[in-house]
């Protein structure tokens, strides 16, 4: 969706402000809701797509004015209402007002954290030959799919050379949906800056960004 | 949110969802083991050993892991040199390598960040205090699949002949995502 999230070149943003410093978190419950989103998509209810997909479906006010955890806490509250794993009621309660469900996975405890830990693998066989190789020149496709999907705006339409070749992955835009993973080769294609944003830009900047096969089309 | 928090998570725990005991061992994680240390020492061993250096430049996720780290997939070591700087974003979202350097800064999931990094990665070089020589390429990477980039910076002069661990000491955050540069070895010699 070409939603709020999608931030890769619009101004106004002001500077960058790193903080010296800086505690891994910087509130107790920031952590909590980091670890409860965590146990939850282990628990098999949603995948890191649909995850991902629940924080741009906030309303564009509600994402530039909430912080990152508060993001991940209401993405959270929603994706489990939206699952019948709790109720707005319940929320709106601030208890239990009835019995869980059975969770896929059962209840997630200490033995399950190493798992959650360690970074998921997405790479997959592939049946059919890759269309593109490193050095061909191709055009991002101009598309705006109304749901998930990881071609940021600010490439579209324009013309990179395919850089690396990752071999098939997992493709976001079927299993946000819950359409199975239908895997496709996934590229990385760089972008001169000019390409980008014109000619007044920076010409010593390349751009690269990594692109499943359907986003590209032959130029 | 203090409160919300807690109100939710007492919810969680008493649907059976959730065992508030592996929320601890999750947070304590991230707190205390997973960090940028992690990746110090992969950049301090493959500017010490070039068999190494080549192998995490072709493999990232299999190099790492031969050093006994817990890696996920799809890890992808960019090298800076003398022509080319390597920045990391992620534009759509906050993708960033926690295996290698633990969870990012507020800075990077900022909507400064990610809207200008790939536009005007000079300029946010500059909120940094970093200028680099106007001739050099900059490439920035955005993480917009499940491949996670890690900056191989350039190892400082005068630190030839030091141990790994005493190179490790050069390597902060910042210059594994490519926004800073290393220690200068008279920094910590």
């Amino acid at each position: 969706m070409d939603g709020i999230h999608d931030m890769g070149g619009m101004d106004g943003f002001g500077k960058v402000d790193p903080e010296p410093n800086e505690p891994v978190f910087h509130e107790d419950w920031e952590g909590r809701v980091l670890a409860m989103n965590s146990a939850m998509r282990a628990s098999g209810s949603w995948n890191i797509d649909m995850g991902r997909y629940g924080i741009e479906l906030l309303p564009p006010h509600v994402y530039l004015a909430s912080s990152y955890y508060k993001r991940w806490f209401l993405r959270l509250e929603h994706m489990l209402i939206q699952r019948d794993l709790i109720g707005a009621d319940e929320i709106a309660a601030g208890r239990l007002l009835r019995p869980g469900m059975i969770l896929n996975h059962g209840t997630f405890t200490v033995a399950d954290v190493e798992g959650v830990l360690r970074r998921g693998s997405f790479g997959r066989p592939t049946p059919a030959a890759a269309r593109f190789k490193p050095g061909d020149r191709v055009r991002a496709r101009n598309i705006h799919p109304r749901t998930h999907t990881r071609l940021p705006r600010y490439v579209r339409g324009h013309v990179g050379v395919i850089e690396r070749l990752h071999g098939a992955h997992v493709f976001p835009d079927s299993t946000v949906l819950g359409k199975g993973e239908d895997p496709q080769w996934l590229y990385t294609v760089c972008f001169d800056s000019q390409e980008l944003w014109g000619t007044d830009a920076d010409p010593t900047v390349k751009v690269c960004v990594d692109a499943f096969e359907p986003y590209l089309e032959q130029v | 949110m203090q409160l919300r928090v807690r109100a939710l998570e007492n919810i969680l725990t008493q649907k059976g969802y959730i065992d508030p005991a592996a929320l601890d061992v999750i947070v304590e994680a991230y707190e205390t083991k997973i960090g940028p240390h992690i990746g110090a020492r992969v950049v301090a061993k493959a500017w010490n050993d070039l068999a190494f250096k080549q192998a995490l430049l072709e493999e990232g996720t299999k190099a790492v892991g031969s050093l006994g780290h817990q890696v996920g997939d799809h890890l992808v070591v960019v090298a800076n040199t003398p022509q080319r700087h390597n920045m990391v974003v992620c534009t759509l979202c906050s993708c960033y390598p926690w295996d290698v350097l633990g969870l990012p800064p507020v800075w990077y999931k900022s909507a400064a960040y990610r809207s200008r990094a790939v536009k005007e990665p000079r300029s946010v070089l500059a909120d940094f205090g970093v200028a680099l020589p106007p001739t050099t390429e900059i490439r920035l990477w955005d993480s917009t699949a499940e491949t996670r980039f890690l900056v191989l910076p350039m190892r400082p002069p005068q630190s030839d002949g030091w141990s790994e661990d005493k190179l490790a000491t050069l390597v902060t955050r910042d210059c594994m995502i490519g926004i800073g540069l290393p220690k200068k070895a008279s920094e910590v010699a």
